[in-house]
């Protein structure tokens, strides 16, 4: 194998943050779709693109740090629908949205709280227990709201979910989000709280030998995704003026996708808020860019599939490549490699 | 260059004048080395001479910068480390890679099983050739029981059966012994005896020097990446070789201060967790050094788990400075004052993919804070003031742990938990793997830690060491403590005496 110039490629692109890349790509699409798609540039679709956008992103926030910490959850869709449902129901009822809105907050801590505890307690893996409380959450919103959609919330709400700033291309409830967005940051990269979400994920028994108390740190983390997942659901129920018991669906998969595009590697203790936040908002570009170009929401469900799978394959690759290359593998003890050549048996 | 072929045996693999770098850091320094059919070589060295990368150059995982590796004679280019093993080269590194759920057959067969029929995986003779492997090394393994639990020292084994599968003709071992007990060491020996008489070339790797002087012929020394020299063992002296690792004479290796002991610090009163240990008590004052021995599966390890909180304890209570611990509970454990620095460095010392001043930093999250948010200058500070007070080498602060030699890594573990100021200290196995030069260091670290009033309880396999450093030795046998014997007392014989369940005087 002489050096090639391809693997000097490869080694370069390795060197290059993944999360620095997913940026740039990000500022690339959007430089593009601003030359080259007709009704890309102005403020309306702007504001649009942004308001799609919000609920993959507000829930892209806890996922970063839970993915980080080496654990998933399937289930914030349904915990989003289950929110609206139960937003929808208890309006029926006739029940004040102020008082409505902190019943499904609360709702939402519950169902993060039931994953943690299954996670924790039960020691099972998080991948099963929640793609489990996937379909019981959406279940029980099937039956606490049945077939009905509820659309009659106070005008007040629903323009304040779907409205914009003036004439600018910002939502109203993107400013709220930049707020979030801020403390999450804060949370993962600057404080105790978040060095030990990626220790923990990097080596969790190593974190619990320095003394972190690992239960209780990813039990928080699935509250606060629950809260999360719920509070997005109330903003989805207001955002589109429905509130139906399949709200949100599939947007798991959207947000995992997103998280994990922004270079949040799926075997924890990686990644940046920031390159997962590029990645939501990449993601939502190019859905936008694919609705105006009319292409179908089948399509664009199958080209976020491909996106995952390629982000989850690209880095992966790359370091595959880039290890072989350095033979590390077994200068760093792992097994040994099954692929390898061996003498005819 | 200065070959001067003796007319004996042609070496079978050599190294000429090779380089290696790791950006700035340069591992190795124009160094040469010959391996004869029918011998066990040493390669000596500090922590971070070079020594685990000249065998990942021999190995094929590293290309030298410059230099040649020479196989019979010949200038040979390994591409990859399969190269090196079609080529007779076999490695074992000093942390076994074997798959737990696979039989022992299988893991050496791994993917070259014989075949039946139709593809199928022959069992019967994959177990057959296995049991040949185990009849010529003398050893009793069952071929057909899964890898899993088996200790460090049967998992060697296994991969030296597998070296010899590939008829390997020659054997790097890279520190085979730091994990094993005395007689796990007389047995491994015994193999590798087996395997030289047989004509295969052996290099070795221990950082205890009686060790080398009972099996090798002749000794390669690296200082700083750099050859100082190659030659027979007979006629030298351990201070000798020492000299040429070190480049000067070497300060005491037991320093121990003597100190007045003071208040208990640690009292652990009749802890049990079943099926592990039974009714241990002891206390160890500050000022006080107890050791801690006992054979390996005695339970000590497991005691000192349990009293930090990895484990629960079933019954038994726990206190620090009279302060009672709560029942699983690292966290509350270090809050009162106690620091484990584990058996185990690259699964529980260290999150190995973390940069050094974070890892040092975990232990201080509680400290380094302004406000909520981490001080990031005061992290910093903490772990390079650690770090240079071991004498950590390494490049950068922000390079992670995996990059450091084993040795090194071994004294970021120790650096992070003195980073919190413990009042009680244990150490599980402190200078496993760990050089003479740093082993004498960490022992006057301890000794002075107990000067400045730390309890320091020490868990090791080293009978020297513990005769040399502890105030008191505790012995457990079988999940029991056993005897307690004061230094004055402290012999070879007593201690071995009570670790083996004979009763103690
Ligand atoms: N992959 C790597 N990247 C960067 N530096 C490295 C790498 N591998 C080794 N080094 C550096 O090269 C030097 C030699 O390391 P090496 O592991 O060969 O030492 P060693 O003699 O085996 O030490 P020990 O006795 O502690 O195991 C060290 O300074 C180490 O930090
Ligand atoms: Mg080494």
């Amino acid at each position: 194998m002489a050096d090639t110039s391809l693997a000097r490629a490869v080694r370069w692109s390795a060197s290059m943050r993944w999360d620095t890349a997913v940026g740039a790509l990000l500022i690339v699409v959007l430089l593009l779709s601003f030359s080259f798609v007709d009704g890309f540039g102005n403020a309306l679709n702007l504001s649009f693109l942004i308001g799609n956008t919000l609920p993959i992103a507000l829930i892209a926030l806890p996922m970063t740090m839970l993915v980080v910490s080496g654990e998933i959850d399937l289930s914030v869709a349904s915990t989003a629908g289950l929110s609206g449902a139960v937003m929808g129901a208890l309006w029926n009822q006739g029940m004040a949205i102020e008082a409505i809105i902190p019943v499904c907050l609360l709702l939402g801590v519950v169902c993060g709280l039931v994953n943690g505890l299954l996670v924790t307690r039960l020691g099972l893996p998080s991948l099963a227990v929640t793609i489990g409380t996937m379909a019981a959450y959406r279940g029980i919103a099937q039956i606490v709201l049945g077939s009905d959609a509820v659309t009659d919330f106070p005008a007040r709400y629903l323009d304040f979910a779907a409205g914009r700033i003036g004439d600018t291309f910002v939502p109203y409830a993107f400013l709220p989000f930049l707020v979030l967005l801020a403390i999450a940051v804060v949370a993962l990269h600057a404080t105790p709280f978040g060095r030990r979400l990626f220790a923990i994920g990097a080596s969790e028994e190593a974190a619990r030998f320095a003394g972190v108390r690992v239960k209780r740190q990813k039990l928080v983390l699935f509250v606060l995704t629950g809260l999360m997942a719920s509070l997005t659901g109330v903003f989805w129920a207001l955002h589109y003026a429905s509130a139906r018991y399949d709200n949100a669906t599939g947007l798991e998969l959207s947000v995992v996708a997103a998280v994990l595009l922004g270079g949040i590697d799926f075997d924890g203790g990686k990644g940046t808020l920031g390159g997962a936040i590029a990645g939501v908002f990449l993601l939502g570009s190019l859905q936008n860019v694919m609705s105006l170009l009319n292409v179908s929401a089948q399509s664009q469900i199958v080209v976020t599939g491909v996106l995952l799978v390629v982000s989850v394959l690209g880095p992966r690759v790359g370091r595959q490549i880039s290890v072989a290359r350095a033979g590390r593998r077994a200068a760093s003890a792992g097994p040994p490699a099954p692929e390898a050549p061996t003498p005819a048996a | 260059m200065t070959h001067p072929s003796d007319t004996g045996p042609a070496p079978v693999l050599a190294l000429r004048d090779v380089s290696k770098s790791f950006g700035a850091v340069r591992a190795l320094r124009d160094v040469s080395l010959e391996l004869f059919p029918g011998e066990v070589h040493a390669l000596a060295g500090e922590n971070g001479a070079g020594k685990s990368t000249l065998i990942k150059t021999l190995a094929g995982v590293h290309r030298p910068d410059a230099g040649q590796v020479l196989l019979d004679g010949e200038p040979t280019v390994f591409h990859g480390p399969a190269d090196a093993r079609d080529a007779g080269i076999a490695v074992i590194y000093q942390e076994p890679t074997l798959f737990p759920d696979l039989s022992i057959a299988e893991n050496i067969y791994m993917g070259r099983q014989p075949k039946r029929a139709l593809g199928r995986i022959d069992h019967k003779a994959t177990y057959a050739a296995t049991l040949e492997l185990m009849r010529r090394l003398g050893v009793g393994l069952d071929p057909g029981r899964p890898a899993r639990g088996l200790s460090i020292a049967d998992q060697q084994i296994v991969e030296i059966a597998k070296a010899l599968s590939f008829d390997a003709r020659v054997l790097v071992m890279d520190e085979p012994t730091a994990a094993l007990t005395g007689s796990e060491v007389a047995r491994l020996f015994g193999v590798v005896r087996t395997l030289r008489d047989q004509g295969a070339a052996v290099l070795f790797i221990s950082h205890r020097l009686e060790e080398i002087f009972e099996i090798c012929r002749r000794v390669t020394t690296l200082r700083d990446g750099a050859f100082v020299s190659s030659e027979p063992l007979a006629g030298m002296t351990e201070d000798d070789l020492v000299r040429r690792m070190v480049g000067r004479d070497l300060a005491e290796l037991y320093p121990k201060q003597e100190v007045e002991a003071g208040a208990v610090a640690l009292s652990v009163r009749r802890l049990t967790r079943e099926g592990v240990f039974t009714d241990v008590s002891f206390e160890v004052r500050r000022g006080e050094i107890v050791g801690l021995a006992g054979l390996v599966g005695a339970g000590r390890t497991e005691v000192a788990r349990a009293v930090f909180g990895i484990d629960r304890w079933d019954a038994g209570e726990v206190e620090v400075d009279g302060k009672a611990l709560t029942n699983g509970a690292p966290s509350t454990a270090m809050a009162a004052g106690l620091a484990l620095v584990p058996e185990d460095r690259r699964a529980q010392g260290l999150v190995m993919d973390m940069s050094i001043e974070r890892n040092i930093g975990l232990t201080g999250l509680r400290t380094t804070v302004k406000a909520g948010l981490m001080d990031r200058g005061a992290e910093r500070s903490r772990s390079l003031d650690w770090a240079v007070k071991l004498q950590v080498k390494y490049a950068r602060i922000a390079d992670t742990v995996s990059t450091l030699s084993g040795g090194n890594q071994q004294k970021v573990v120790l650096a992070k938990w003195l980073a919190t100021g413990p009042k009680v200290l244990i150490v599980d196995e402190p200078t496993r793997g760990i050089d003479v030069g740093t082993k004498a260091e960490v022992h006057r670290l301890l000794s002075q830690l107990a000067a400045d009033g730390v309890a320091v309880l020490m868990i090791s396999s080293d009978l020297p060491e513990i005769l040399g450093m502890a105030d008191r030795v505790l012995v457990m046998h079988e999940g029991r403590v056993t005897a307690a014997i004061p230094r004055a007392d402290a012999t070879e014989e007593t201690v071995m005496a009570a670790a083996t369940g004979r009763a103690a005087a």
